[in-house]
């Protein structure tokens, strides 16, 4: 008697020549995730990512606290980018209640959130380093990375989860020689990173491993729902910073990186290339933001939102981050929808690593720009 | 108070040692001494210069320098001393102790670290000591469904096999274990032994990953061997010869390098990917195949197959050095031994003793030493090099280099050779000698 087995739990036809590999939680080369990987001899039959391994219910989490107590678990699911996690949720709220931020800490916000960018980037590009067996690049951004992380820690009091962004501002004035320091460490960061293009980008055999492999064509890169530098990366001019600027990105003078080719080598590059130009903004918002004045709206004690949504989304670390928040007039929001970068380029990892060589699966993996803590929520 | 770690106290401390050094004393005299005597009892006790050698006098011979020099003089000209201290693995294993703080540091400074830091105060040297230690100290865990004989001998095959390839290689003049006719074969005879245990032990481990990265090693290993044995086939040619010692002594007044800098390239490629070092560390790829053949070896074996690895590390670095640099060849800066303290002995206050059997080593053979290890460890460093430097190779372009580029490279460098030869400008009978 043979009865239909629902979908997932189907037998497959076992092949003698095909190995099942579990690129499992516990495996050096994955993050907090599961990769099921099928190989024939050096080739990738199927890959089969398998999340979920940190999934900490922080939306419905949010439902129980009221709007300020959101700030500082809701920047848990991507700690070393917590300014851009809080960013959404901050303009969300804000205008749910209705709140009008000052401009000076529209600057400081613009600042915080390219500093916080940069931070997570070089994170991503030292795990990338070591992913592909190259220890330099693993212990230099890891360094540099302390310099960005001593501003944030100037402006916040933490060191990486700063729950530096409320809504109505910022939580606190910077410190009284914040913009000399900055400009120093950020010049000095941008000399490193041309260092970084020496070792790491134009690398003989990096290049040769690289390039052409995992390619993502434009059109691929839309209907799968990619986002961030995986999409930029495949010749889709699309940054929310320039798309649909926020606080005050349409009066700061940078542009979005898009590279044509859609392969692994692009994908690892977007994000340099942004470091690049968050520099670039970080100058400019230095230069142009006003010296004096204040950087928080005071607000009532327990805020309540009207009947009322409201979805606002920014150009995160991985992509557009956005969040969608629904208040029913209570203290606490009614639903916090959290859509993720990371979750909308892993959907892509199965379609990259087919037919793929094992050799390129650390490569095509991690240049999706992908954490899985935040994919998880 | 924890039971764990109880608190220490020094009258406690004191009495353990007392109550050990009774136990000792007690053991000795009833079971030690008696034992030795009832040996001594049955066996013929040797005579040497007209005097009967008991253990007594054995006991005063080591305290006095005039009749221990020429006991360790005759020492150093055993086998024994040769195969265990010094051209065999004793110096091989110091020299790859010391590679692997050198690596640590050397790589340390090229990442803006530190390094080790801690472990004996200086410069964290003793850091090798406490990580063998910790080794040591560890379970070891093998798989159950593991092929357990196999399993276990395969980091011993690999450090002997290791050690094999130390014992062909010459030092100084006169200074090697095995001066066999045919050293280059018998090297390349070694180095096909490696693939074997490779495969061998990741087999045996019956391990997922470790099948992967025995048979990466495998195809790695076996590619590399032919552009590897093609690219010496030059130096032979031109010297006429298979033995180590005389392909050194043929680099009396130039080095192989200068003419067959292509051969050099060649083999120091190869001779990075014999070794599994970045960035041809394939078969112990961490972010693919978790550590490669290596997987399921936990504790000492692991340890055992590092060592293995440094020494081969080592060993290939000498093999570069006899046939590329010059071998021990190199002006002579060793201070010659001072004449006086033959002839006059060493006067200490009032007495003056006088010292047969000095000096131990002639100069020329710390000379030649010298220079070998300087140049070995030039060597070491610049193979320690790509590694800061390069990422890791992919298995097709890694083939694809060796069948390829190599190949072909290696026998451009044979018809160099050949052209010298032909044109009786180096070889027999040539030109330059």
């Amino acid at each position: 008697m043979i009865t239909q087995l629902p979908p997932g739990m189907q037998l497959e036809r076992v092949d003698e020549r095909i190995m099942t590999l579990n690129v499992g939680p516990q495996h050096p080369g994955s993050g907090h995730m599961r990769l099921i990987i099928k190989v024939d001899g050096d080739y990738i039959v199927s890959c089969d990512p398998d999340p979920g391994y940190v999934h900490r219910g922080e939306e419905k989490m949010a439902e129980y606290r009221n709007y300020i107590q959101n700030i500082p678990h809701l920047e848990r699911p991507v700690i070393h980018d917590s300014c851009n996690i809080l960013y959404p949720y901050c303009l969300a709220v804000e205008e749910l209640l209705g709140i009008e931020v000052p401009e000076r800490a529209k600057y400081i916000r613009v600042i915080a959130s390219e500093l916080n960018r940069c931070v997570y980037t070089l994170y991503w590009l030292s795990i990338y380093g070591i992913f592909l067996g190259h220890s330099t690049m693993f212990m230099w951004p890891m360094g540099d990375r302390e310099l960005l992380i001593d501003l944030l820690e100037a402006l916040s009091g933490a060191r990486v989860t700063h729950a530096y962004f409320v809504p109505g501002g910022v939580r606190n004035d910077t410190p009284s020689n914040f913009e000399e320091r900055c400009l120093r460490q950020v010049n000095y960061f941008e000399k490193r990173l041309k260092e970084y293009e020496d070792i790491f980008y134009q690398n003989p055999v990096l290049k040769q491993r690289t390039e052409g492999t995992g390619i993502l064509s434009r059109m691929d890169a839309i209907r799968l729902g990619t986002t961030g530098s995986v999409l930029r990366s495949a010749g889709v001019d699309f940054d929310i910073r320039k798309k649909e600027p926020y606080d005050v990105y349409e009066n700061l003078d940078f542009q979005s990186q898009v590279l044509k080719e859609g392969d692994s080598y692009a994908r690892s590059r977007v994000p340099y290339l942004d470091m690049l130009e968050s520099c670039r903004i970080i100058k400019d918002a230095l230069k142009k933001m006003p010296k004096s004045g204040s950087v928080r709206t005071k607000l009532k004690p327990n805020p309540k939102g009207g009947n009322d949504e409201a979805y606002r989304r920014v150009e995160s670390g991985r992509g557009a981050l956005g969040m969608y928040v629904v208040s029913d007039n209570k203290i606490e929001p009614y639903r916090v929808k959290i859509s993720v970068g990371s979750f909308r380029n892993m959907i892509c990892m199965p379609y990259l690593l087919k037919g793929e060589k094992l050799g390129n699966m650390p490569a095509v993996y991690w240049s999706l720009n992908y954490w899985p803590v935040e994919a998880d929520r | 108070m924890s039971t764990i770690a109880p608190e220490f106290r020094l009258s406690r401390f004191v009495a353990s040692l007392m109550n050990l050094i009774l136990w000792i004393l007690v053991l000795f005299t009833l079971i030690g001494l008696p034992l030795v005597f009832i040996v001594l009892f049955y066996i013929e006790l040797p005579e040497i210069n007209g005097e009967l050698l008991t253990p007594y006098l054995a006991l005063t011979w080591i305290a006095d320098p005039s009749r221990t020099l020429p006991i360790i003089k005759s020492l150093l000209q055993t086998d024994f001393f040769r195969i265990a201290a010094f051209p065999g693995f004793g110096f091989a294993a110091l020299l790859a102790a010391a590679t692997i703080y050198i690596e640590r540091k050397f790589l340390a400074k090229m990442q803006l670290r530190v390094g080790p830091l801690y472990c004996g105060k200086v410069e964290g040297i003793l850091q090798l000591m406490s990580d063998g230690l910790k080794l040591i100290s560890k379970e070891i865990i093998i798989p159950a469904k593991a092929d357990k004989p196999i399993f276990w001998a395969a980091p011993l095959l690999f450090v002997g096999t290791a050690a094999a390839l130390v014992s062909l290689i010459p030092v100084a003049p006169g200074w090697v274990v095995a001066d066999v006719d045919v050293g280059l074969l018998a090297v390349f005879a070694v180095i096909g032994f490696f693939p074997i245990i490779t495969v061998l032990s990741s087999w045996a481990s019956n391990s997922k990953f470790p099948f992967i990265g025995g048979i990466r090693a495998l195809h790695q290993m076996i590619s590399f061997e032919i552009p590897l044995i093609l690219s010496l086939l030059g130096i032979v040619i031109l010297t006429g010869t298979l033995n180590l010692t005389e392909i050194v002594e043929s680099q009396q007044h130039y080095w192989w390098i200068i003419f067959m800098p292509i051969g050099a390239i060649v083999f120091f490629i190869t001779l990075l990917a014999e070794l599994e070092r970045i960035p041809f560390d394939l078969p112990e790829a961490e972010s693919e195949i978790v550590a490669g053949w290596l997987t399921e070896f936990s504790g000492m074996m692991y340890g055992l197959v590092q060592l293995g690895s440094y020494v081969k590390l080592y060993a290939f670095a000498a093999l570069f050095t006899i046939l590329f640099l010059g071998g021990w060849s190199g002006p002579m800066v060793w201070p010659p031994f001072p004449q006086e303290i033959i002839t006059e002995g060493i006067t200490m206050g009032p007495i003056t003793m006088k010292i047969p059997g000095l000096p131990l080593l002639d100069q020329e053979m710390l000379n030649a030493t010298l220079w070998f290890v300087i140049k070995t460890v030039g060597v070491i460093m610049v193979i320690l090099l790509p590694r800061g430097v390069f990422p890791r190779i992919r298995i097709d372009l890694l083939l694809h280099t060796g069948w390829y580029k190599l190949i072909g490279l290696a026998f451009v460098n044979i018809f160099i050779a050949l052209a010298l030869l032909y044109a009786g400008v180096l070889g027999p009978g040539g030109l330059i000698q």
